[in-house]
């Protein structure tokens, strides 16, 4: 112990700090230097750089076509039939007429859109199991999907949860008049829709030889109309938990006011380039009724480009954001000159 | 075995559930009674009673100051934590979370952060204790020596195994273990040096004795005989007193005072060998029991944090409320016709709108937890600690000389430093040097001014700077130590006893005692050698001669003409009347054999025996003088002064009361002059004087040049060297120490050449003044001296010295005797011991005959006025609190530029109530009253008026000025003076004054001071600082800081001050800000989801953005931003007001970042919404731009906000939003079904290949952060012409 502390001592014959720069606080710093010229020249060159992007994106914004039909009103008569739940096997059809104006060039999308059904009320957007959407077999008593889960005889619902049960389950077909009497349908495309990590990683059927047997000993939801290994029995990579329409369903949406993408056009025949401007029909099967929460139905077509779809204000946010800052810009320069002429400004 | 007093039985075997009965109502007595302690051998008792298990109930000397044990850790931490109210809240939220009604996160998740929290602060308790375990364990490991039964000697053992009881030895340089009772010295007089430099700080070495009986043990102290029973206090922590009985097997007892004591921490110096037995022991000893730790402080920037944390929790409730009112009116819309997506309960039944809102107020608290920062609290530690770190780090407030460092006691109150308004400052050893030099003097009314003297000294002052200027160029030590080897031998010592503090202790002990360590006490040369005036010293030789003369003729000595006689006196007053001991380095003394014992009287038939012209009674004694020992009954007896020839002829003398003869004379000193030359006399005049006050060692030093030296103190006798006459040695007969009530100290000895009992004082003036001899017939030349002494006094204190008054009194034989007798029994009771001793002090110093008085100068430290100037202009107010003499302090604040000589100056000394107030309004007239001197006339209150007022005031005036009715008229007028000056004032008066000012006018105060007399001062001011100086530990110990000298005030207010306020300011607002703007996006997303509570921000994102995303950046600003570089704060000074404005954080601000941050919310919320809108964006891939946006902005606002950027800013922000980029990604991959109800798979892979995603997250901070950068040139703009405009400012009056 003795060597110990006489060492010590040596090592420490002082109590002198060292004079690093850390320790003294003298590190190299760059203090940002706010001479006229430099906050002014940042000013102009944001300024400019958001007015020229935001003029860009206008200009594309406004490239995209689209055309926004409000069905829930024309197809008055089924959504009366639909408010009444009694009624919930009564099929009731509804064809709405439009005409393109001009052509839709390039991908065209089919969205069907709702107002005031709010997917993103907290209670409502826990209401899932995401294990039983990948095809494990959970206890889904115990998920979130309470009170949905299993019927009061005992059957599991599959899919539980409220906002499969809630699925949007209207169908629309377009057809397209190549004169007044001859319509065919559209070649619109049921799969591709949905983002391609929920398609072949996040849902996934349950495993059995096929798909019927896989949802053996459960029920669809009550809302369904048919379970889920039907809901697309044309298609076996589109059925059940993998069926496009219910994955983008389940991807609940932002806002009350949403749309989703429901079919896109295949290019094939006269429809190659896009949509040719002309009449056009939607047929409509009307099962998802809206009046009860004062919603409404539209269907949309729309094209799109790199920035998105038709929405402007982006381009509207980067243009009116350029220009304030340019002009805040010159207010600046305006101050600075003027309190460079009072030379007498720091000598109060 | 000891025990305390009541166990004192010893206890047969019981039962032991009797015993446990017994131990309960053990337990319910101590409450009541013990006060005493009971300690016995743990030797004795033999046998079967040695077999049983020891179960002391005192504590052994095992030292454990760690909190926790391995089990203990976990629920003793956590309920510590548990008392700080914001963990007790996110805890409750946490939990709430479990609740499934109500939950709004994987209540797992929730627990996350408050867990994260805890463990930081628990690992750092843990850290914290750990290193408390490592330096116990070291010190419990330290070896002593203690007696072993069964070896029959002494051996060694830890510190730790010691226990009460123990016989321990101790030998020279080592640390006391434990507080023990001295039994046995080494020292021929039974005393022991120690030093309490571990203690109190104080260099000087202290006496100790051995307990009475014991010394007159004639064989070498045997434990194994010790059969005594000691009766002592309780434990407590008072350093000053110890007092006790100790019983013998014979029934008698004999009274124990702290004189007996060796407390824990000190160390033995200049004995071999000493042993005692162990009192107490461990975390009883007094060292242990005074040492409380860090002191905890609530700054006053937390102070106003909190009330806006309060104002968070207040919005929190409003935006629950408006939520859960949203939500209920929402639910309530639907009617009866539920809709699809509002959910029904668990049991499949609808909640009604009233329930539902209710269950959502509480779902909406847990979303918006983050509005109260979770993690503020943490943060604000960290970077406090940080701040501690960097001020304990900087090099300009290191003390080359003293190789002291600043020292932070207080870890949360840095800044505090910032806001200071008032400074109150101590004076002597806080603006002075405490290193007092002699500086003239003033004998039976003829002044000596010893020019030579102060031209000596203006060469050591210049000598000085030029010494500050090579060593700023080279820079070492080694030229400040070659001045002398003296010094440099004294550090040499020093550093080697500081090795061996390191190793006491606590840590605390051994941190304060290497501060010290390195104090050269009060012996530079410039106080030492000292250049006698040559009138005086003419006179002095020419004293000495006569004397010699007259001693050799067998004159009497009254012959002495008075002058003379009284320039005798005056310099023997100066040698002997003070408490200084004469050491030579590092030599114990030697073991001599004692011809002759004296001590101070101790007992009435001491005096007797002693005093009493009784052949019978010399006689008697003579026959046992053979013999050192004398009867048991009366110990330390001088009996052997009766023995030598001296001493017959002494009673013979006392009998006649004639002067001695020649030859007797001759041969009483002949024959101590041998004794002494065995003794403790080293050659060359290497003599070191150990005072207890500079004034002493400067006035030895003095007397000294006049070559009438010191040269050895013992208890009971001083030993004088003087010219012609050798060595006189004086029977010390008592010793009345200094206090402060008093302001004196006394002597009592016998003259060896009159052989007259003498009384020295030495004093203020106005107190020795007060206590002079009333004037007798031949007065009229007394008078006159008096007059003159009294003239030279006020020119000394003009001149800004500190004067002692020195006087003398001789009383009779009667006088004395019956003066003794109260004085003895005074000493001998127990009980009020101190209020009788000093009763009886006052008794004997009256009728005083003034010698002289000397003038001592107190030089200011260093750089003492420039610190001053520059606090001043930083728009501090600086108070003088001095109990010195009106006149010294107004001198002191001349030379310290506290006061101006173009200053108009009101004094205040008023001698009544009335008077005072009377004057008090005569202030408001331009007329002088009687009490008011030097007034001035007043103008109204303009600035121009107040920077041309002080105001001095006497303590007298001031108890009446602290009165509860003229307090405010005191402080009105006070505020409008430039500079206050208190003198005279107590320690009491000290504090009162600061509490006034802290209370009444509702500012920051800061006190300073370096002695006991600052402690009330420094504990009750907002910040107090302590400046560890000679004058001991107490004001660093109850100080929040500790700084070496006065001028490291300057750059730690002005530069650290300044950059931590300013820091954490900005970092307080700018949590406020971030959390704000974090929530209130929430908030906006209420509007569009039914107010249901969701959040578009997945959950993870949301518990972690403040403990991992953004925390770290503010950490590094608030830590390593400058605002201002150092130079510029120390250049204008002015810029200090802004912390005292509270610029950086006043209320409004916290509204205004609230706005801002409410504004930027709105632009990263709808810039990303409007963009989405109408678009099949899901919740999570909407809600992960804005949390990056939010990133991006809060960032880049920290950005605009830092001023400087090291690399440690440009590393932790790119580390933050990287940081965010990897977590986000690889989270999003982790799972494809955990994290309900975001399940976030894929949905950052996805995002960043769009570029809507980069479009919307440049434009939205560029938007948010657009006002705030707009303003912030104008802020610089701001800043840039404040620093010039003080500049100029400063410039200006420094041109004027």
């Amino acid at each position: 112990m003795k060597n110990k502390n006489s060492q010590g001592a040596q090592e420490s014959p002082s109590r002198c700090p060292d004079n690093s720069a850390f320790k003294q606080q003298k590190l190299p710093a760059w203090k940002p230097k706010l001479t006229a010229p430099t906050v002014l020249s940042s000013f102009f060159t944001i300024g400019v750089f958001c007015l020229l992007v935001g003029i860009c994106l206008i200009l594309y914004a406004r490239s995209v076509k689209e055309i926004q039909i409000n069905y829930s009103d024309i197809c008055l008569n089924c959504s009366k039939l639909r408010e009444n739940s009694s009624n919930w096997d009564k099929e009731c059809n509804c064809s709405v007429y439009f005409t393109l104006q001009e052509n839709m060039l390039g991908d065209v999308f089919m969205y069907y859109r709702l107002q005031n059904f709010y997917q993103n009320h907290r209670r409502y957007v826990l209401s899932r199991s995401d294990a039983q959407l990948l095809g494990q077999d959970v206890n889904i008593q115990n998920s979130n999907c309470a009170p949905f889960t299993i019927y009061p005889n005992g059957t599991p619902m599959a899919p539980c949860g409220a906002i499969a049960n809630s699925m949007f389950n209207d169908s629309i077909q377009l057809f397209y008049y190549l004169n007044s009497s001859t319509a065919i349908k559209v070649p619109l495309l049921k799969s591709g829709n949905s983002w391609w990590s929920d398609k072949n990683v996040k849902f996934r059927n349950p495993t059995s030889y096929n798909l019927s047997s896989a949802f053996a000993g459960t029920t669809r939801p009550p809302y369904w109309q048919k379970p889920a290994y039907l809901l697309d029995e044309e298609d076996e990579r589109n059925n059940g938990y993998i069926n496009d329409d219910f994955i983008i369903w389940m991807r609940v949406s932002a806002f009350p006011t949403f749309r989703n993408l429901y079919r896109h056009l295949r290019h094939t025949n006269q429809f190659a380039d896009g949509l040719p401007a002309g009449n056009y029909t939607f047929h409509i099967t009307y099962n998802f009724p809206v009046t009860k929460f004062k919603g409404e139905k539209q269907v949309v077509l729309s094209t799109s480009t790199w920035s998105g779809g038709s929405n402007l204000f982006l381009g509207i946010a980067y243009t009116v954001s350029g220009a304030v800052i340019v002009l805040a810009g010159f207010i600046i320069t305006a101050i600075h000159l003027k309190l460079r002429k009072k030379k007498t400004y720091f000598q109060r | 075995m000891a025990q305390d007093a009541e166990g004192g039985e010893d206890v047969p075997q019981v039962p032991k559930e009797e015993e446990k009965e017994r131990k309960n109502r053990r337990r319910r007595k101590r409450k009541k009674e013990s006060k005493t302690r009971t300690v016995r051998s743990n030797l004795l008792l033999p046998g079967p009673e040695a077999e049983k298990p020891q179960r002391s109930p005192l504590a052994n000397n095992r030292l454990k100051t760690t909190k926790y044990t391995a089990l203990s850790f976990l629920p003793k931490n956590l309920f510590e934590q548990f008392h700080r109210l914001a963990n007790v809240y996110f805890v409750f939220i946490a939990l709430l979370n479990f609740v499934p009604a109500v939950n709004a996160f994987q209540p797992e998740l929730a627990l996350a952060p408050v867990l994260f929290i805890l463990a930081v602060t628990a690992i750092k308790d843990l850290w914290e204790d750990y290193s408390r375990y490592r330096s116990d364990n070291e010190i419990n490991h330290m070896e002593c020596l203690v007696y072993c039964r069964n070896e029959k000697k002494y051996m060694n053992r830890y510190w730790k195994e010691v226990e009460v009881g123990d016989f321990v030895q101790l030998r020279c340089n080592e640390i006391i273990p434990a507080d023990i009772l001295l039994l046995s010295s080494s020292d021929p007089d039974g005393l022991c040096h120690i030093e309490t430099a571990n203690l109190d700080g104080e260099t000087n070495l202290k006496q100790r004795q051995i307990v009475r009986r014991f010394l007159e043990l004639d064989s070498e102290f045997d434990p194994l005989k010790f059969t005594s029973v000691i009766e002592c206090e309780k434990p407590n922590n008072d350093l000053s007193r110890f007092r006790g009985y100790i019983v013998h097997k014979s029934g008698k007892r004999d009274g124990l005072y702290k004189e007996n004591l060796l407390l824990r921490g000190c160390t033995v110096r200049n004995t071999e060998e000493v042993t005692g037995i162990v009192i107490y022991a461990g975390h009883e000893t007094k060292a242990l029991l005074n040492n409380s730790g860090p002191r905890y402080k609530r700054s006053k920037l937390e102070r106003q944090m909190n009330i806006d944390v309060l104002w968070c929790v207040l919005i929190l409730i409003v935006m629950c409320l408006f939520s859960a009112i949203g939500h209920g009116l929402w639910v309530w819309q639907y009617g009866e016709k539920k809709p699809v997506f509002d959910v029904p309960g668990l049991d499949g039944n609808y909640l009604s709108p009233v329930l539902a809102a209710v269950y959502l107020f509480l779902t909406m608290i847990i979303v918006f937890q983050v509005l109260i920062p979770i993690s503020l609290y943490v943060s604000i530690e960290i970077v406090k600690a940080c701040q501690v770190f960097f001020i304990h780090q900087d090099k300009d407030l290191y003390d080359e000389e003293t190789d002291s460092q600043l020292q932070c006691r207080a870890l949360n109150i840095t800044e505090d430093l910032g806001q200071m308004q008032y400074i109150f400052s101590d004076k002597t050893g806080t603006l002075t040097e405490n290193k007092m030099v002699f500086r003239r003097c003033t004998v039976s009314g003829i002044e000596y001014s010893h020019d030579a003297n102060a031209r000596r000294l203006a060469m050591y002052q210049e000598a000085d700077s030029e010494e500050e200027e090579t060593a700023a160029k080279g820079g070492t030590l080694s030229q400040r130590n070659s001045v002398s080897s003296h010094q440099s031998i004294k550090v040499v010592h020093r550093s080697l006893s500081m090795k061996s503090h390191r190793r006491t202790g606590s840590r605390a002990e051994a941190k304060r005692a290497s501060i010290l360590s390195k104090h050269t006490a009060f012996s530079s040369p410039m106080e030492k050698d000292i250049t006698p005036d040559p009138n005086l010293l003419d006179k002095v030789n020419e004293c000495a001669r006569s004397l010699e003369v007259m001693r050799s003729h067998e004159q009497p000595l009254s012959q002495l003409t008075p002058e003379l006689s009284d320039i005798f006196d005056f310099f023997i007053a100066l040698t002997i009347c003070n408490t200084v001991v004469v050491t030579s380095p590092d030599q114990p003394r030697q073991k001599v054999v004692r011809f002759e014992l004296k001590s101070p009287v101790k007992t009435i038939e001491d005096f007797i025996r002693r005093f009493t012209p009784s052949r019978l009674t010399s006689g008697s004694n003579s026959s046992s003088s053979s013999s050192l020992t004398t009867s048991k009954s009366m110990p330390r007896l001088g009996s052997s002064i009766l023995s030598s020839t001296s001493t017959e002829s002494t009673l013979l003398k006392l009998e006649e009361k004639l002067a001695h003869s020649p030859q007797m004379n001759n041969n009483g000193y002949s024959s101590q002059q041998e004794r002494r030359a065995i003794g403790s006399r080293p050659e060359g005049g290497e003599l070191r004087y150990e005072a207890e006050s500079p004034d002493e060692a400067a006035l030895v030093y003095a007397a000294r040049a006049y070559n009438c030296a010191l040269v050895g103190r013992l208890s009971d006798q001083v030993s004088v060297e003087l010219p012609h006459l050798g060595r006189l040695t004086f029977e010390l007969l008592h010793t009345l120490g200094f206090d402060s009530i008093r302001k004196r100290m006394s002597v009592v000895v016998r003259h060896p050449l009159t052989d007259e009992i003498n009384v020295y004082t030495k004093g203020a003036d106005s107190v020795i003044m007060d206590l002079l001899l009333p004037f007798d017939p031949r007065g009229n030349h007394q008078k006159k001296i008096q007059s003159k002494t009294q003239n030279y006094l006020n020119l000394y204190a003009v001149d800004g010295l500190r004067t002692l008054c020195i006087a003398k009194r001789v009383l009779s034989k009667e006088e004395y005797a019956s003066w003794l007798k109260s004085h003895l029994e005074a000493e001998s009771s127990i009980e009020n011991r101190e209020e009788l001793l000093f009763q009886s002090a006052l008794r004997i110093e009256t009728n005083l005959h003034l010698l002289g008085a000397t003038g001592i100068e107190d030089r200011l430290q260093d750089g003492v006025p420039e610190t001053i100037a520059n606090l001043r202009k930083a728009g501090l107010q600086i108070w003088i609190l001095t109990g010195d003499k009106q006149e010294t302090a107004i001198n002191i604040a001349y030379a310290c530029k506290l006061l101006d000589h173009d200053e108009e100056i009101i004094t205040l000394n008023a001698e009544s109530l009335v008077n005072r107030s009377l004057s008090d309004d005569l202030l408001l007239k331009p007329t002088a009253g009687n009490t008011t001197v030097g007034f001035c006339p007043l103008s109204p209150p303009s600035s121009s008026v107040h920077s041309s007022l002080g105001l001095v005031i006497d303590g007298k005036t001031l108890a009446y000025a602290l009165d509860k009715t003229l307090e405010d008229k005191f402080l009105s007028l006070a505020r409008r003076c430039r500079s206050v000056l208190c003198c005279r004032s107590t320690p009491l008066q000290k504090s009162m004054v600061v509490k006034l000012v802290r209370d009444k006018l509702k500012a920051m105060t800061l006190a300073i001071g370096d002695g006991a007399n600052d402690v009330s001062m420094i504990q009750v001011a907002d910040v107090g600082v302590g400046i560890s100086g000679p004058e001991g530990m107490q004001a660093v110990m109850a100080s929040d800081f500790a700084v070496p000298r006065f001028r490291h005030l300057e750059k730690l207010l002005l530069v650290h001050g300044h950059w931590c306020y300013s820091r954490l300011a900005n970092m307080v607002l700018y949590f406020f800000y971030k959390n704000a703007m974090f929530v209130a996006l929430l908030f906006w997303y209420q509007f569009y989801c039914g107010f249901s509570g969701s959040s578009m921000i997945d959950q993870w994102y949301l518990i972690f953005f403040n403990v991992l995303f953004s925390s770290l950046p503010q950490l590094v600003t608030g830590v390593l931003d400058k605002d201002i570089p150092a130079e510029v704060l120390i250049g204008v000074p002015h810029l200090y007001k802004s912390g005292q404005k509270m610029e950086e954080y006043q209320p409004h601000m916290f509204w205004m970042n609230m706005i801002d941050a409410l504004y930027q919310s709105l632009v990263c919320f709808y810039i990303p919404f409007f963009t989405y809108y109408d678009s099949e964006v899901d919740l999570f891939s909407w809600g992960t731009p804005i949390t990056t946006i939010a990133l991006f902005t809060i960032i880049l606002h920290l950005a605009i906000e830092t001023k400087t950027w090291t690399l440690f800013h440009w590393s932790s922000c790119i580390f933050s939003i990287l940081l965010f980029f990897i977590v986000a990604l690889v989270y999003n991959v982790s799972c494809p079904i955990c994290y309900p109800p975001s399940n976030p798979y894929w949905t950052m892979e996805k995002l960043m290949g769009e570029p809507v995603f980069y479009l919307i997250c440049i434009i939205s901070p560029v938007v948010a952060l657009l006002p705030r950068y707009s303003i912030f040139p104008l802020c610089v703009y701001m800043l840039v012409a404040r620093i010039l405009w003080g500049g100029m400012r400063g410039k200006a009056k420094g041109c004027a």
